[in-house]
């Protein structure tokens, strides 16, 4: 991902600023959720899953109690599956109690087509069927394509096409930050939430 | 990995332990309550056997529709095949009628190879067995039993077999089960020895990646796994060895030789056993032998491969194609 | 050049089996004058300068498929094949349908040659009746024919049985025959597909070993001596085949041998394509052997070239490994791999390969006409070349009907230009007349 960022990728968001944010969106998630009952979060990988572990954390302490956590790949139902190399498959790690009749929050990094959503929202789908789903992303650069929004977001960032938003977390990154920086080659977005990556880094 | 799976010796260290951190992800899906993933929707696999075999026929066919591919089963008796119809003329048959990839069984040596490259289709190969040559997705299974019995199911993900030693018994000569395993284990770092009577050896094994060795019983107590190959009876006839009897007692597994195995080895077998020939009831039957294992490992292994190979626009590679056909 | 209204053709300016530039006159079907500055007078001339002149070659081992494979081969097809070759004589194997184990059979393959003109055909008659290896096949029969044969052969099978290998070597001595031994033992070679060794060891195909070759032949050689006869063997292809036929030679026993141009050139790697256009009998075997046999065709172990030529349908080429026929065309491209791998590479002269693609044949086959000096006198069978040529091996401009050559696309040197069958020329400016 990195080729795609520019060097004068700009920070929006820092380290202090991704904890300050989680904190509140952990708190909103108790809120509406009346106090976290029968919360599953599934990050989507890469980043997702950490900041559903950072979550699901964060939750722990509100509430003084262990929310359930996992992981949710979409790989194989991407839209956009056969118009690339096949893809390595990252993991998907469902919680021992299942996600039937809860509430699952799906965790992601940044929101923009939405496509990864409805793939998302097709692979739970298959595992099971939850008392309701909810989004919660860090970032939100808008130009969605399909009816699909956020029910907990960590910054409203809007951007043009032509710049790119990249989210480091320390666990993959080595630093949390949320960098926006101009896209090097025009191309068509459209089809995708990120640009396209090399099959072999385990992402999507 | 290329567009087609025709010899493990084609699969470089990177692309076999993608298969099989990818096999690992598709055995989780197994413990789900649909075990069902939409991978090759719309793409059609059909499954060419010119050679009866039920099992491999069934795994492939399993993981077919587990990846909700599309699924044509022809086998060659009673076909057009027997009439005397050419393979060219039956693949190209076959690929009029929209198939993506053709998973072939075949009796001869380089029959699959034949049909990836000389221009025949365009659809995409997966060897499930040629003669005397290769069976890649057989060793392939049997490197993702291997590695998640000696290194770990989740300490696995990401590694090979580096340093593991693995022991192979039996017809050397006439396995294409031993050929894609000594090619694979080698290429995921195991070190292979090769035990079989020397008739059961084909003149040139000294150039292959393993060691070779004639005794079974010094062999065994540094095998982190032994495989047993299956022994046709047929091969007395051809004074490949004298009797089952004399077979079986200086190539066979019993449970004395078994207890000359290291406490945490493995007794691996491609099935299907011959009871009394070359492994017994006793060992056959116990923990430490992972056939049934392997079994289920087949299945998500070969979901794997395919899905690797036409889940995508083009297969997952380490060396990109310019052109795609299909 | 404009049709000579004499008879007469002047080839101009040749090197002579590649040594002296000499000019040869050719009258009706006599060589008339070998000089040099000879006046053309009203003959055709034909400009040769830089070209090698030989004598007409000569194959001892050629498969013509006719009677019965008309579909492969013809004996018209063949023998435009062997004239665009540069021979004027080919021996045709006796594996036709019907087996050529009668006299009736050979007469009808000799005519058809005769009829064709393109050149001579000699055929080889069956050693054992259908080439079973049970029952001598009349071979005094066929020798006393139109056909006059002198080679026997059961090629494409051996005559494994040492009883009956040893009657017929005694049995010819009566005429003057001689038997060719495929030798391949058949025990040895059941399910065989390629050479035995690295490469089928990894390819999963049958082994054939050199070994079955090695023991009929080092059994046949001493047959040969123990009853006196002469013997020939087919196709050898092994360094070890090697080495026993120079021990045979050095006991002063009688034998000959051959070897094909692919041997000389091409090694068991190439099957790892498993394309079945490298299939041939006996198998492509190793770098070690293909030294050998050059170094022993150099030295005159082996006395001769023969292509083996062995034309089969694309669709029994078109196919896996294991259903595919064997056996390789050669004829069209055979000098051209002398000239590769025994001239450029400087272990065989000219001269010396007039020796082995002509004389020595004739004199092996008993070949009359054939396989002669060119001098005053001898008979006009003659081959010129042009060696500087390069150019790509096209198997669609083959004259035989099969295309089953191991060559195409690949670049080999030196060309045929011309080929004169008893001062007619069957091949000019490289067109087939």
């Amino acid at each position: 991902m990195d080729t795609d960022v520019s060097d004068a990728a700009r920070p929006v968001l820092e380290g202090p600023d991704i904890a300050r944010v989680l904190t509140r969106m952990a708190h909103e998630i108790v809120e509406r959720a009346k106090g976290a009952d029968g919360v599953v979060l599934l990050g989507i990988p890469t980043r997702g899953v950490f900041l559903a572990d950072r979550l699901a954390a964060k939750l722990a302490g509100i509430t003084g109690r262990r929310i359930p956590v996992g992981s949710l790949d979409i790989t194989m139902y991407r839209d956009d599956l056969r118009l690339r190399p096949a893809r390595a498959l990252a993991r998907t790690d469902i919680p021992a109690d299942g996600i039937d009749g809860r509430l699952v929050v799906l965790v992601d990094d940044v929101l923009f087509s939405g496509r990864t959503i409805r793939a998302a929202l097709d692979a739970l789908n298959d595992i099971g069927r939850p008392r309701a789903v909810q989004l919660a992303v860090l970032v939100d650069r808008g130009h969605r394509e399909l009816p699909i929004r956020a029910d907990y977001v960590g910054k409203n960032l809007p951007t043009s096409l032509r710049e790119t938003v990249r989210v480091q977390l320390e666990e993959e990154d080595g630093r949390d930050a949320v960098l926006l920086g101009e896209r090097r080659e025009t191309g068509a977005p459209a089809a995708e939430d990120r640009r396209p990556e090399p099959a072999r880094t385990g992402e999507r | 990995m290329k567009r087609h799976l025709i010899s493990a010796a084609d699969l470089t260290r990177d692309d076999a332990v993608l298969i099989l951190d990818t096999a690992e992800e598709m055995a989780r899906v197994a413990d789900r309550p649909i075990k069902k993933l939409p991978a090759l929707r719309g793409r059609t696999v059909v499954n060419l056997f010119f050679e009866d075999s039920t099992r491999t026929r069934i795994s492939f066919e399993a993981a077919e529709k587990r990846l909700s591919a599309d699924v044509i089963n022809f086998a060659a008796k009673g076909s057009s095949v027997s009439k005397g119809e050419s393979l060219k003329d039956t693949a190209q048959t076959l690929e009029a009628m929209g198939v993506d990839a053709v998973v072939i069984r075949h009796g001869a040596s380089g029959a699959p190879y034949r049909l990836a490259t000389s221009g025949w289709i365009d659809a995409a190969v997966v060897n499930a067995g040629d003669g005397t040559h290769q069976h890649p997705t057989q060793s392939l299974l049997d490197a993702f039993t291997l590695r998640r019995r000696l290194v770990g199911r989740d300490a696995g993900l990401g590694r090979d077999l580096a340093g593991r030693r693995v022991t192979i018994v039996g017809d050397i000569l006439h396995s294409r089960v031993a050929r894609s395993n000594v090619d694979l284990l080698h290429t995921l770092g195991a070190e292979v020895t090769l035990v079989a009577p020397p008739t059961l050896l084909p003149v040139g094994v000294g150039n292959w990646p393993c060691e070779v060795s004639y005794d079974l019983d010094a062999a065994l107590p540094k095998s982190d796994a032994v495989m047993m190959l299956r022994v046709q009876r047929e091969r007395m006839n051809a004074a490949f060895f004298p009797t089952e009897r004399e077979y079986a007692r200086r190539y066979g597994l019993d449970g004395d030789r078994m207890a000359k195995m290291p406490e945490h080895a493995i007794v691996m077998h491609p099935g299907p056993m011959v009871r009394g020939m070359e492994i017994t009831a006793e060992v056959a039957d116990s923990a430490r032998c992972t056939a049934v294992e392997q079994v289920a490992g087949g299945v998500h292994t070969r979901m794997a491969v395919l899905y690797l190979l036409l889940g995508g626009n083009e297969p997952a590679v380490s060396h990109a194609r310019t052109e795609e056909t299909k | 050049m404009t049709m000579s209204e004499t008879g007469k053709t002047l080839i101009r300016g040749a090197k002579v089996l590649g040594g002296e530039v000499r000019d040869v006159l050719i009258d009706g079907e006599t060589v008339v004058e070998v000089g040099t500055g000879i006046e053309a007078g009203g003959a055709t001339v034909v400009e040769a300068a830089g070209r090698i002149l030989l004598p007409g070659l000569v194959d001892l081992h050629t498969h013509l498929r006719e009677p019965g494979r008309e579909d492969s081969e013809t004996v018209l097809t063949g023998t435009r094949a062997a004239a665009s070759g540069g021979y004027t004589a080919v021996f045709a194997m006796a594996n036709t349908f019907p087996v050529a184990d009668t006299a009736g059979v050979v007469e009808q393959v000799w005519r058809l040659g005769r009829e064709h003109g393109y050149c001579d055909v000699r055929p080889i008659g069956a050693v054992t009746v259908g080439l079973e290896g049970r029952k001598l096949a009349e071979l005094g029969a066929m020798h006393d024919s139109a056909a006059a044969v002198t080679v026997f052969s059961d090629d494409g099978k051996c005559v494994d049985d040492a009883v009956i290998m040893r009657r017929a070597l005694e049995y010819v001595k009566a005429f003057g025959g001689v038997v060719a031994q495929h030798a391949q033992e058949p025990r040895l070679t059941e399910g065989a597909q390629m050479n035995e060794g690295v490469v089928s060891a990894e390819l999963g195909l049958g082994g054939w070993p050199a070994v079955a070759e090695e023991s009929i032949i080092a059994r046949d050689v001493l047959l040969a001596e123990h009853v006196g006869s002469r013997v020939h063997i087919c196709h050898l292809s092994t360094a070890g085949s090697v080495e026993i036929v120079r021990w045979a030679k050095s006991r002063g026993i009688d034998v000959t041998a051959e070897v094909t141009p692919h041997h000389l050139l091409l090694t068991d790697e190439l099957v790892r394509t498993y394309d079945p256009v490298y299939k041939v009998n006996p198998p492509l075997r190793t770098e070690r052997d293909v030294t050998a046999l050059r170094e022993a065709l150099a030295d005159g172990t082996i006395d001769i070239v023969a292509t083996d030529h062995a034309p089969h349908p694309h669709e029994d080429k078109d196919c896996e490994w294991a259903a595919a026929a064997m056996g390789m065309v050669g004829l069209e491209t055979a000098l051209s791999v002398v000239q590769h791998t025994m001239v450029d590479t400087g272990l065989l002269t000219w001269e010396g390969v007039a020796d082995r693609m002509s004389f020595a044949p004739a004199r092996i086959g008993r070949a009359e006409g054939h396989g002669r000096p060119v001098s005053s006198g001898e008979p006009a069978n003659l081959t010129l070349l042009d060696p500087a040529y390069r150019g790509t091996v096209d198997p669609a401009g083959f004259a035989s009907r099969s295309r089953n050559t191991p060559y195409g696309g690949r670049e080999l040197p030196g060309r045929v230009t011309h080929t004169f069958l008893r001062g007619r020329a069957t091949l000019m400016d490289g067109k087939l007349a």
